[in-house]
């Protein structure tokens, strides 16, 4: 990636104003011409760096009420099979497999997606019909203590942070 | 601020109604956003409003708190960025003392209680082995940290998905 095109990666990943020529306004803000813009998004979008542009929603403010983390103990041969038709439920959004562990069973996860914890409870019962499996479960949210968009590009660990650990250090 | 915008979105909640041409918008605006000069001219044809009318509708769709932000969603991968979903076991009383340390990495994108033994459930996203283990360790060390596991992406069958409204 070049310079300008980390420049613009920077703008992009924050939130852009809604105004007639947004691209005009980046171009603006790096030197570019709003084509060059248009030309790098639209070649980060072929080659799959910028996997959507647009509008992403506060999933609770638009009515999905009822986020469940579901999990499954599935046999290591059927994990395709299933992951297909987990994904074939509407409902259903982030699906993936991930180790499981000694006191953890599950290794599919597949995040529900509902207007209410009844509706996310009749989804992973459907799930759990359409693919056999028993052992599972479904983790709803407590609290949301942290939802952001991901930050390329900005330093990873805070300085204050450094600082304090070490003053703990001395203690 | 960040939390005063999501808290005040939160207390409007009930009064909020989407009527059919803010469904129409916010599927297009989420799918198929026109990487053009006028994006939201192109957006209104499709669903017969004006730009101005666009415009309109999104501002207000942002202030009350419907739209998270326009703009990129980046592949991490692709950037040489490393993901992992970490499960934490966190002592009842230090929850919330731990939970915002772990908020306090710009990497750590998602944050969550949940209903179950491992009570913190959080994604880190790393641009370095080095510092993902360094963040690891000082998450590990907090008080009241009783186990923590990581729980990296095997297979993928479904990434980040779009709301149909």
């Amino acid at each position: 990636m070049t310079d300008k095109e980390i420049e613009i990666l920077r703008i992009l990943q924050e939130d852009i104003p809604v105004t007639a020529r947004p691209f005009r306004q980046v171009a603006q803000q790096t030197g570019l011409s709003e084509k060059d813009v248009l030309d790098i998004v639209k070649k980060w979008q072929q080659t799959g760096m910028m996997r959507r542009m647009g509008a992403i929603l506060r999933h609770r403010q638009a009515g999905f009420r009822a986020n469940g983390m579901s999990v499954w103990a599935v046999p290591e041969n059927r994990i395709e099979q299933i992951g297909a038709v987990m994904i074939s439920f509407p409902q259903v959004g982030h699906c993936y497999q991930r180790p499981s562990l000694p006191n953890w069973p599950y290794n599919m996860f597949a995040m529900i997606h509902a207007q209410s914890k009844e509706e996310a409870i009749r989804v992973v019962e459907s799930i759990s019909k359409a693919t056999g499996i028993k052992e599972y479960d479904i983790l709803f949210t407590v609290h949301e203590f942290k939802k952001v968009s991901m930050k390329y590009f900005v330093d990873e660990i805070p300085a204050d942070l450094y600082q304090e650990t070490s003053d703990n250090g001395k203690k | 601020m960040h939390l005063s915008a999501e808290t005040q979105a939160q207390q409007n909640e009930g009064s909020r109604q989407l009527n059919e041409s803010d469904r129409k918008l916010l599927n297009i605006v989420q799918k198929d956003f026109p990487v053009c000069e006028n994006p939201y001219r192109v957006i209104g044809e499709k669903i017969g409003l004006s730009e101005a009318e666009v415009l309109e509708r999104l501002r207000h769709l942002k202030e009350q708190g419907i739209v998270r932000r326009i703009g990129g969603v980046f592949d991490s991968k692709k950037l040489g960025y490393k993901s992992c979903l970490i499960a934490v076991r966190v002592r009842p009383e230090k929850l919330r003392e731990v939970a915002a340390f772990i908020n306090r990495f710009p990497g750590v994108t998602h944050n969550y209680q949940r209903t179950h033994p491992f009570n913190l459930w959080f994604t880190l996203t790393s641009g370095s082995d080095e510092k993902f283990d360094e963040i690891i360790d000082l998450i590990r060390s907090r008080p009241g940290v009783e186990q923590l596991e990581l729980l990296p992406a095997i297979r993928m069958f479904q990434t980040e998905v779009t709301f149909k409204l």
